[in-house]
């Protein structure tokens, strides 16, 4: 068996694989997260909920409508997505100008809601959602087999990323965000609708998690408590990569979770601690975040 | 005539201090007004009143029609553009794309042409089209800011210290600028400016605002005639 630093190739790749599609869903969070964060100023709490709901809302539609996978992957998105309005739109709203910890704690509480909701309705055991026909198996990369549905997380959560980098750095609706961001009063003097602006950058925020929903599903069953699981992570991988920070959002996700695998391998009990670690260590060194701007 | 911009009994403050305790003042269409006063008398919170920055009440008529209740958002729709106190600039986005944020309520095809004039006027803007806006001086930055609220079109430009921070040479361009400017478009103006004799060279009516109140208008050579403006104001 070939080995590399001393591991079995396959596991340390193996590893690395689980780390990258770990690393894939803390980016696709923090990514949103960091957007809503750099124009509304809420730490939306209510993430990893609107992620879970993402995964619900495919099995509901696989379930009580007959629609599949791939229609969900744009459906679930835009449904939660549209629940993520009405949010904005009756109660967060009320929130704006006054201190982080408001929105925090409502998001908090909205969270605690979602889910209990969803815990009595459906049980805490999970629910199965099958792997896409197009992707199950699995490819011989000559080092190891990959899992082609893994495979493809890694790939279109790397996709929706950058796309989204783009749209935010590239386009003219994404310079009005990031003007907004700086001073969303003057922007409206120059004729642009902020609260319209406002909504919809907490609707696609929440659609990322939801999207990253939809993929979890078929990884691990759809669960209620799916979203506590990755939004601690996350709130870490945030303060790392910087708050507010789109690109610094995306490199630290996938980054970190690399980092993660690779101590599963080389030092597995600290796997679960190290990015708490490196959290502790980054806010000693650079508290801004690796790419946050000190303010 | 009606004026382009008519202000009566105009209130408006921060929250539950009041900084404007009903002034009244107006704009020709194609004029321009100087707004002076010592610092804190109101004359910023002045034009984002104007702007629907602030909680206001009183009247203001632009072009004959109410806008005193209208969203910042309406005004700008309107007409009016502001260069901010401070400049305003947009540090993280581009030259190109504070320019282009500027024109963002036009739906007309001549926006590419209108940025290429500005590039003409201002060749610096031109030259750093495509750098981070924040990586201008303070008087490119100025030049920016002006040329971002001209790219909307507007009949009536707000103009926050223009002079504020720079060189007396840039200062002198950048009035030569704006007379030409006028003399081009034919938009009017209400100026705000520290520079009290630069201010009343450059504008046809005047209004000396103090704590609040408009303590004296008339016209910019009345104004700069008068011995107790000169004594306070111009220095000499």
């Amino acid at each position: 068996m070939m080995m590399v630093f001393g591991v079995p190739a396959p596991l340390l790749f193996g590893q690395l694989l689980l780390g990258l599609i770990n690393g894939a869903f803390y980016a696709l969070l923090s990514l949103g997260l960091a957007i809503i964060f750099g124009l509304l100023g809420i730490i939306n709490f209510a993430h990893g909920a609107l992620f879970m709901m993402g995964a619900f809302v495919a099995w509901m539609l696989l379930n009580y409508l007959g629609i599949g996978y791939w229609p969900a992957l744009i459906l679930a998105p835009v449904i939660v997505g549209a629940f993520g309005l009405l949010l904005e739109r009756t109660v967060i709203r009320r929130l704006y100008g006054l201190d982080h910890l408001y929105g925090l704690l409502l998001t908090f509480g909205l969270a605690l809601v979602i889910e209990g909701l969803f815990r009595n309705e459906y049980g805490s055991s999970g629910l199965p959602y099958q792997i896409p026909p197009q992707l199950q198996g699995a490819t011989n990369l000559g080092f190891m087999f990959m899992p082609n549905y893994r495979g493809w997380v890694v790939f279109v959560a790397l996709v929706v990323c950058l796309a989204t980098w783009l749209l935010i750095d590239k386009t003219p609706l994404g310079a009005r965000l990031r003007a907004a961001t700086e001073n969303a009063a003057l922007v409206q003097a120059f004729g642009v609708n902020v609260p319209r602006l406002v909504s919809l950058t907490y609707a696609g925020g929440v659609a990322l998690a939801a999207f990253a929903g939809v993929l979890a599903a078929p990884i691990d069953s759809v669960n209620p408590n799916m979203g506590t699981y990755f939004i601690n992570v996350v709130f870490a991988v945030v303060v790392i990569g910087g708050m507010g920070s789109i690109i610094g959002s995306i490199i630290t996700g996938f980054g970190l979770g690399v980092v993660e695998g690779l101590t599963k391998v080389f030092y597995p009990q600290a796997s679960s601690t190290v990015i708490f670690l490196v959290m502790v260590i980054v806010l000693l060194v650079r508290p801004a975040g690796l790419f946050g701007k000190a303010a | 005539m009606p004026a382009l911009l008519d202000i009566r009994d105009l209130h408006a403050g921060y929250g539950a201090g009041e900084v404007l305790h009903g002034i009244a003042l107006s704009v020709e269409s194609g004029g321009v007004t100087a707004l002076l006063g010592a610092n804190g008398a109101g004359k910023t919170t002045t034009l984002r009143a104007i702007c629907g920055m602030l909680p206001r009440s009183g009247e203001i008529s632009f072009d004959g029609a109410r806008i005193d209740a209208a969203t910042t958002e309406a005004i700008a729709r309107s007409g009016i553009a502001h260069v901010p106190d401070g400049r305003g600039t947009f540090l993280d986005l581009t030259v190109e794309e504070n320019m282009r944020l500027g024109a963002y309520i036009r739906r007309d095809r001549g926006v590419a042409a209108d940025i290429a004039r500005f590039c003409a006027l201002f060749p610096v803007l031109g030259a750093r089209f495509h750098q981070q806006a924040g990586t201008l001086s303070g008087g490119e930055q100025q030049m920016l800011a002006i040329a971002r609220a001209l790219l909307s079109r507007p009949r009536l430009l707000l103009l926050d210290e223009p002079s504020f921070g720079l060189a007396p040479l840039i200062v002198q361009q950048l009035f030569a600028t704006l007379a030409q400017i006028r003399a081009e478009s034919g938009i009017g103006i209400l100026l705000v400016e520290q520079n009290a004799g630069l201010a009343l060279d450059f504008a046809d009516h005047a209004c000396i605002l103090e704590a609040g109140r408009i303590a004296l208008a008339g016209t910019a050579a009345a104004l700069a005639a008068d011995a107790q403006v000169r004594r306070v104001y111009l220095g000499y």
